[in-house]
């Protein structure tokens, strides 16, 4: 099995299973070899309350007994009361989790109003009075426990399975008529193992923890048998005298649920073993971005008019084994004023390279090339101060998901606000005002009444209007828009398209849009960049690009766009997916799927090409495909 | 209606059966003790005869459910009867001790959440070593009983160091320096455990809501770091910081019964014990119904915050 090889894997897990080991084999081995320690009164009073030497090796307690043996004979009724609360959890919590997430209806209503009742119940008092009735019982005593413990994992348990019973491979074994036994056992606990043994290992401490307390109040085990607890509070009632008393078995408790605990937390990471960055890898990706920074050549600035201007950008993400770059050598700009879009399927480096423009990429990424100059600046080699003042200020932000990007505890109002006060400087009434304002011109009709409501009160269209005039509070030359209507329906697409072409006329800011649908370049822009496998394949006027596509991927583009195809006719799609990056092909990335290939398309790398001014295209055989 | 007043009116209803089955059984529990009260305090050498009058005198001859009839009227006048040991009402005996627990509990509360908040917000702002530090300071946190941290605490600040009081309670009206000082290595051994658990979660919840979209969103439109981490970051954190902060409140409940043990302080959690070995029911039954409405108080305290701090749950 897979995981548990990853589990041994990890020096920690082994460690920590070699102490249980040991100490299961002690709780098992000690009372068998020192029959008499469980029954001893008094030890050697002479000898009594010794510190360790090696014929005590930890001592002597006040009445002379030899703390080591008690020590090791103690292990086994503290381990024994551990195992029997973690039984009767698993017995209870397990079957009953995993039938209220899988069953669902009354089974799950009635499984969680248990399980709310036993959280308002004072675990500790109710174990007391159980005692109170069974004396020194400690079966009594951790059952009892257990009982009141079932329903955290039993919760645990059924949140787990939950999202397992709508997989697809479980609805197929419904399908087929396996019974619900089976498909529980034989499906489902396999895949909630992992879950269960982490909060096993976890309550196995706090197991620990309980069965220790209650034996230090001397609850559990009858005197004389040693046990951890015990010796605690024995050593605590001659601690101003004896303070070393309780330093073994407390040494000893915290150890071994210093093993649970560490197994529980080892166990869940190589369960969950996760793909996301580090935190350490992002620090060094920024050091090496930095480092890679200074030794790239200074470009010169950009010709005055372009307010940006992105040159040979090139973005590397940090792989598995060695670097994947994402986007190569990407070239474009945008003048004041002007709207330019970016066009091209999922995956083809779009939003990445909008990412890199603020300086904000995810993860592990970095800028391993190129230059984007904006207000005077390099922004690829600039501070994080120099970057953050830009932010808001000069380029607004806008992405496809307007429901996710307001923060869900405040008022859009405030949101909006506080950019106002960040960026403006404003007070609070005037940013209120201004706030307003901003609403007015984002065409809400009550901007007063849309101003108090909640991000998950407003509607996806709304909460974009909103997104949009938070990034307008700093009044930015440029507006970055992520895909901002792919998430919407189409009579809501149609008022943001509306809104964003008024701004431009309005405040003459320049827009860079990133999308995948050619009605919204044919509605908005003035020029396109089209992106394909991380490169640009075409760039130039939104109107050559529509009559006179030079770029095979273009044209299959255009007419896959519902949009532009004729009615009632079938949607041509291009066969095949975008070659994720890393493994790009070494020529026209765009070759295996390009219905006018010839081998010499993939012998080399195709470079970038203008062979009608200012229309740019990155195929060899352009002047074949197209006759002017 | 006012969505907090409904939860809290949802919270007193589930209340009211809650503290029914829970002094019930706590009745009949009791009841099937071997031992009894009249054996407790008339030793085995007393005649049939002086037991029963002695259960007549205390109505303990009575059936069980009668008993609780009985029980149930005057609880419900505000009046949970007498010690059968000390005859001293079971709800002054409470109320001398009530003080002593819940500065405790409100003490070691308050600790946990100002140092295990601050750490967890730390540590998942600062990552790599920070973030680290915060996962092995909880689980030491996690592993050492409290018991056994108030005694070492004992044998290093008040036998060695003679800073503090090795035990006992000074009542804040004696004198309020007096009783910080009483309290102070209680506070600190009920609150590594809470320190732990809230420093861990709220490093959790803070990596989760920085990884979220409108952080990102608030980010790339120039909202600055400070206002990203408090205004935004730890106030969507709170939420989930809230839920655990009122699961913690119950486990320490739990943990002052020791903590008070070790350092001899005369709460609810001795008064427990020693009534409970004493099979003194009237005391018992007036226990388990405070502390349960302690308990249901927190998570009406945690369901109200909750509602607060989380306009989502807020019925439009």
């Amino acid at each position: 099995m897979s995981f548990l090889r990853r589990l041994l894997r990890r020096p920690l897990a082994l460690a920590c299973c070699a102490y249980l080991a040991i100490v299961t084999a002690v709780a098992i081995v000690a009372p068998i070899v020192m029959p008499s320690v469980n029954s001893q009164d008094a030890g050697d009073l002479f000898a009594a309350n010794q510190l360790p030497s090696w014929s005590h090796l930890l001592g002597t307690d006040t009445l002379g007994r030899d703390v080591l043996s008690r020590l090791l004979v103690g292990d086994r009724v503290t381990l024994i009361g551990v195992v029997e609360a973690l039984v009767v959890l698993l017995v209870l919590a397990v079957p009953l989790g995993l039938a209220a997430g899988y069953l669902g209806g009354w089974t799950d209503r009635v499984v969680t109003w248990l399980a709310d009742l036993t959280f308002s119940l004072p675990a500790v008092v109710i174990i007391i009075v159980v005692l109170s009735v069974f004396p020194a019982s400690m079966l009594a005593g951790m059952v009892t426990f257990g009982v009141i413990a079932a329903p955290g994992l039993m919760r645990i348990v059924r949140s787990a399975t939950l999202p397992i019973r709508e997989e697809l491979y479980v609805k197929a074994a419904e399908a087929s008529g396996l019974s619900r036994t089976y498909i529980l056992t034989r499906h489902i606990l396999p895949r909630i193992a992992g879950v269960v043994i982490v909060q096993a290992s976890l309550l196995a401490a706090v197991a620990l923890g309980v069965q220790t307390g209650l034996a230090f109040l001397k609850l559990l085990v009858a005197a004389p048998a040693p046990s951890w607890g015990g010796m605690v509070a024995d050593g605590t009632s001659v601690l101003l005298l004896h303070p070393w008393l309780i330093v073994p078995p407390g040494a000893a408790i915290a150890i071994t649920m210093l093993a649970l605990s560490l197994l529980g937390d080892t166990v869940r990471d190589a369960t969950v073993e996760n793909w996301s960055a580090p935190v350490a890898t992002r620090a060094a990706t920024k050091a090496r971005a930095k480092a890679e920074a200074q030794a790239r050549a200074e470009t010169a600035p950009p010709a005055e008019g372009r307010l940006l201007d992105v040159r040979q950008l090139s973005i590397s993400f940090l792989g598995r084994e060695r670097d994947v770059r994402v986007v190569e050598d990407v070239t474009f700009d945008v003048a004041a004023g002007e709207i330019v879009g970016i066009v091209g399927e999922s995956g083809c480096g779009k939003s990445v390279t909008t990412a890199a423009i603020v300086g904000l990429l995810p993860g592990s990424g970095r800028i391993d090339g190129g230059s984007i100059w904006f207000g005077g600046k390099d922004l690829s080699r600039a501070s994080e101060a120099d970057l953050r003042a830009l932010r808001g200020r000069k380029i607004g932000f806008v992405s496809q998901e307007p429901m996710v990007s307001l923060d869900p505890v405040y008022r859009v109002g405030a949101q909006i606000a506080e950019a106002l006060r960040q960026h403006r400087g404003l007070s609070r009434p005037a940013a209120r005002a201004r706030t307003l304002e901003l609403l007015r011109d984002m065409h809400f009709t009550d901007p007063g009444a849309v101003a108090v409501r909640y991000p998950h009160e407003i509607s996806g269209g709304m909460a974009q209007r909103v997104a949009i005039a938070r990034a307008l509070a700093g009044e930015p030359e440029l507006l970055i828009a992520d895909e901002p209507t792919t998430a919407l329906d189409v009579t809501v697409q149609a008022e943001i398209l509306e809104l964003l072409r008024e701004l431009r006329t309005t405040r003459q800011m320049a827009v860079l849009i990133v999308t995948h649908d050619w009605g919204v370049v044919a509605d908005l822009c003035d020029r396109v960049v089209v992106m394909y496998a991380g490169q640009i394949v075409e760039r130039s006027d939104t109107q050559s690009v529509f009559d006179t596509p030079l770029h095979p991927y273009t044209e299959a583009l255009l007419a896959s766009n519902p949009h532009l195809a004729p009615e009632a006719a079938t949607l041509p799609v291009i066969p095949g997916t975008v070659p994720p990056p890393g493994s790009w092909p070494a020529g026209c990335r765009f070759s295996a799927r390009c219905r006018y290939a010839v081998p010499a398309c993939s012998a080399h790398a195709v470079p970038i090409d203008a062979p009608y001014q200012a229309h740019e295209t990155r195929c060899i055989r352009v002047d074949q495909l197209i006759k002017p | 209606m006012n969505p907090v007043l409904r939860v809290m009116a949802r919270r007193c209803v589930m209340a009211v059966p809650l503290l029914f089955v829970v002094s019930a059984l706590t009745f009949l529990l009791v009841s099937l003790t071997p031992g009894n009260a009249a054996q407790e305090i008339l030793g085995t050498s007393a005649t049939p005869a002086e037991y029963a009058a002695f259960n007549r005198a205390l109505g303990l001859n009575l059936p069980l459910y009668e008993q609780y009839w009985d029980w149930l009227r005057h609880a419900l006048t505000g009046n949970l009867g007498q010690s059968i040991f000390t005859g001293q009402p079971v709800v002054q005996a409470i109320g001398q001790r009530l003080p002593v627990t819940l500065s405790l509990l409100v003490g070691a509360l308050a600790v946990s959440a100002v140092i295990g908040v601050g750490l967890g917000v730390f540590s998942a702002l600062r990552g790599g070593a920070g973030g680290r530090a915060a996962d092995v300071l909880a689980l030491i946190g996690f592993s050492l009983p409290a018991f056994w941290v108030g005694a070492e605490l004992i044998v290093i600040f008040a036998v060695w160091l003679n800073w503090f009081p090795a035990t006992g309670y000074v009542s804040v009206s004696d004198s309020p320096a007096g009783w910080l000082r009483s309290l102070i290595l209680p506070v600190a051994a009920l609150a590594l455990y809470g320190i732990a658990s809230l420093a861990k979660q709220t490093r959790e919840a803070m990596l989760d809501v920085l990884a979220s979209e409108h952080i990102r969103m608030a980010r790339v439109n120039g909202i600055s770091p400070v206002s990203i981490v408090f205004r935004h970051a730890l106030r969507n954190a709170s939420i989930r910081v809230v839920t655990v902060l009122g699961l913690l409140a119950v486990g320490l409940l739990g943990g002052t019964v020791l903590v008070e043990n070790v350092f001899a302080l005369p709460g609810l959690g001795s008064l427990m014990v020693t009534a409970a070995t004493q099979h003194d029911l009237p005391v018992v039954a007036g226990m388990v119904v405070y502390f349960t409405v302690i308990v249901v108080a927190i998570n009406l305290l945690v369901d109200v915050a909750y509602v607060w701090l989380n306009p989502r749950v807020r019925v439009r």
